[in-house]
């Protein structure tokens, strides 16, 4: 992907700009908002990473409502060390589509970055997802692996179907509880865990191939070959 | 500068003084009222006697031209000289001349300067008010001069000394009240500034000892309900929550230097350790690092929100709610969670509980009871997530039936990093209650904690969150 990073700490920008980099994506890097605005503005990113202040008189909130007032409509990440809640709802409400509180740990943001850059993607309408053998059917919400008829809770149905959408794409936690869960809230424990060891107890009971990995450090991923 | 400003307001400059303002304009407000009262009162006395002499002396006049008119020159005579024996007290003053100017009849000796010579063009030259020697006395009188047709001068008035000596007297008591008035009207000034300030001193001198850092001190009431204690239950308002917002910047500096110099000295001490160690250890070391630095995020992030709560910062995220799916999420996510430690989640939820809220902070709090209840649950107990509203208010208990708090415990619980002996084993940082109970202060509410069982042993913790519930349903869930 071709991601547009704008981010004044020059620490914190060569640290993404390496990650994003070795993971395979081509990154330019501006240092301030009015550089930010004029390169996303001009030229074709599949992503933009923004930080929410930045200096040279367009701070990230108006860097992306100019962007959106122009009918650019490229995926937005925001970064920012603003972590209150309200901070975050301004940020999606200008524009943003997801939002990074600083720190992070920078498989958090690759999982965010990934999954938004391939979200024009999800949002073509399938009613059925396919990993391997096992199958999703989003119209009768059943799970089938091998033929063979899964039960699943329907909170479980819809982790497994946002794993399944992101399939062969790492999934952090937190990602997990905003989007399966919809809350913004630090649950303490390792809840997820135990949800997602759950899940994968019951999709793998019965088979050799174990379909739900764990990303050390990062979340988890749904693909077929156990490759790591 | 600003202490400097307040610590001279008790004691202000005389014209600064809004006392002194307030006084003077009581004192020009009451004398105003005076002024008001005496000159009614002379209008009325003084001047209604003048009017009733020149009344007197201008009927006196058109008799007397009447009586010319009938009888001429002699009936004038005959009618001062009438008028003149019949005049007991000796007040009324006659002059009748020839066109020379030679006496015919009256009292009055001679003509004054003013009323001599032709007959003057408008009435009021025709009046005169002169002094006047009347056997051996000076007196003042009151004249009036009118010409006859025939060229003869008549001049009647009245010997007005008497009127002179009550109006003189009159004006004396006037004088002597509004001496009394003035002294009234400054007394009252001063006794109104001293009220005003005596009443507005202890404000002033609780802002400045406040100004001066001592922030326990609270503005004085009176108890009359009046302006003042309005202004002081403002006042002392204000400070409670100025209290509040301190504190919680207090917690913030308490939790820097508390809670996050430890995992900073762990991590620290085992970077410097791996320094020399070989790949391995340094690798281990990184990682671990890594969660240190992680672990005091998430203090950081749990203190900010705390403090954010107690401020009360949060309540623009307020929205109606149904807390209903709310609590089975929470128990969902947490139902695994305890079944993973072989305890059981049951809940026993209404069809719902509408609030008005903040959803993630509700969440939070309820995640933090639950989180808590699965750490100390022994194997084989169950925890109860019961929600409800009883009384008006809406309440959510999480129970369960691990050891419980001791009663000592119990009310320190909810301090900031506070964790009782018996918790020392399990992990934590000891903010979950204060988050807790910042959250339902936030929400005008409290965190009440009780035995489950009480009298068993173990106990058991149950912990309730009392929050004043929004539409009161008719029957009770």
């Amino acid at each position: 992907m071709r991601i547009l990073l704008v981010e004044d700490d020059p620490e914190v920008a060569r640290f993404v700009r390496r990650g994003l980099t070795e993971a395979g994506h081509a990154v330019e890097h501006r240092d301030n908002g009015r550089d930010g605005l004029f390169a996303a503005a001009g030229e074709p990113f599949d992503l933009l990473v923004i930080d929410r202040m930045l200096p040279g008189g367009v701070d990230g909130l108006r860097l992306v409502e100019t962007l959106r007032g122009q009918e650019n409509r490229t995926p937005v990440l925001f970064l920012t060390a603003l972590s209150s809640v309200d901070e975050r709802v301004r940020g999606l409400k200008a524009g943003g589509d997801d939002y990074l509180t600083k720190p992070f740990a920078f498989a958090e943001l690759l999982a965010r970055v990934e999954a938004l850059g391939r979200r024009p993607a999800a949002e073509v309408p399938a009613t059925r997802l396919r990993v391997a053998d096992l199958e999703l059917d989003l119209l009768s919400r059943s799970v089938t692996r091998g033929g063979k008829r899964i039960d699943v809770q329907p909170r479980e149905f819809r982790l497994l179907e946002h794993l399944m959408r992101h399939a062969g794409q790492v999934v952090t936690r937190t990602m997990l509880l905003e989007k399966v869960w919809d809350y913004h809230f630090d649950p303490q424990t390792n809840v997820i865990d135990v949800h997602v060891s759950r899940l994968r107890q019951k999709l793998d009971r019965g088979f050799d191939k174990p379909l739900i990995h764990t990303i050390r450090n990062a979340g988890y991923m749904i693909r077929a070959e156990d490759a790591a | 500068m600003v202490a400097g400003q307040i610590r001279r307001a008790p004691v202000p400059r005389l014209v600064d003084s809004a006392g002194f303002r307030f006084a003077v304009f009581f004192a020009v407000m009451f004398l105003l009222g005076g002024v008001a009262f005496a000159g009614i009162v002379w209008w009325n006395t003084a001047g209604g006697l003048d009017r009733q002499t020149d009344a007197a002396i201008r009927a006196d006049v058109a008799a007397l031209v009447q009586r010319f008119r009938q009888a001429g020159r002699e009936g004038v005579e005959e009618a001062i000289a009438f008028r003149l024996l019949r005049d007991g007290d000796a007040q009324d003053l006659y002059r009748l001349t020839d066109s020379t100017g030679r006496q015919i009849a009256g009292n009055l000796d001679a003509t004054p300067d003013e009323l001599d010579g032709p007959p003057p063009e408008g009435e009021p030259l025709r009046w005169l008010r002169a002094p006047l020697v009347r056997e051996g006395s000076l007196t003042e009188a009151r004249l009036y001069r009118a010409d006859l047709p025939n060229g003869d001068r008549l001049i009647v008035g009245r010997d007005v000394e008497e009127r002179l000596r009550l109006r003189e007297l009159l004006g004396r008591g006037l004088g002597w009240a509004a001496s009394a008035s003035c002294l009234i009207a400054l007394i009252g000034a001063l006794l109104l500034r001293r009220a005003l300030q005596s009443r507005l001193r202890p404000a002033a001198e609780t802002v400045t000892s406040i100004a001066q850092g001592d922030l326990t001190q609270r503005v004085p009431l009176s108890g009359r309900e009046d302006e003042f204690d309005r202004l002081g239950r403002a006042l002392n308002a204000m400070l409670d929550r100025i209290g509040t917002l301190m504190a919680g910047v207090r917690g913030v500096s308490d939790a820097i230097a508390h809670d996050l110099r430890t995992p900073v000295a762990r991590a620290r001490g085992r970077l410097e350790e791996a320094l020399d160690g070989d790949a391995e250890t340094m690798r281990r070391a990184i990682e671990t690092g890594l969660a240190d630095l992680d672990g005091m995020t998430r203090i950081f992030q749990a203190v900010l929100r705390i403090t954010e709560a107690e401020a009360g910062a949060r309540r623009a995220a307020f929205a109606a709610l149904d807390l209903t799916p709310l609590l089975a999420d929470a128990a969902e996510l947490y139902e695994v969670l305890a079944e993973a430690r072989g305890a059981a989640l049951a809940a026993e939820l209404p069809e719902a509980l509408p609030m008005t809220g903040d959803r993630d902070l509700l969440l939070q709090a309820v995640a933090n009871l639950l989180d808590n209840a699965v750490k100390f649950s022994p194997a084989g107990s169950t925890i109860r997530l019961l929600a409800g509203v009883s009384e008006g208010s809406l309440r959510i208990t999480v129970a369960d039936e691990g050891p419980g708090l001791s009663p000592a415990d119990r009310a320190r619980a909810g301090e900031r990093f506070f964790r009782a002996d018996s918790a020392r084993a399990t992990p934590g940082y000891g903010l979950g209650l204060s988050l807790v109970r910042a959250v339902a202060g936030l929400h005008g509410g409290e965190l009440v904690l009780e035995d489950t069982h009480p009298g068993a042993v173990p106990p058991g913790l149950s912990a309730t969150l009392v929050l004043p519930a929004d539409v009161a349903p008719a029957a009770e869930a």
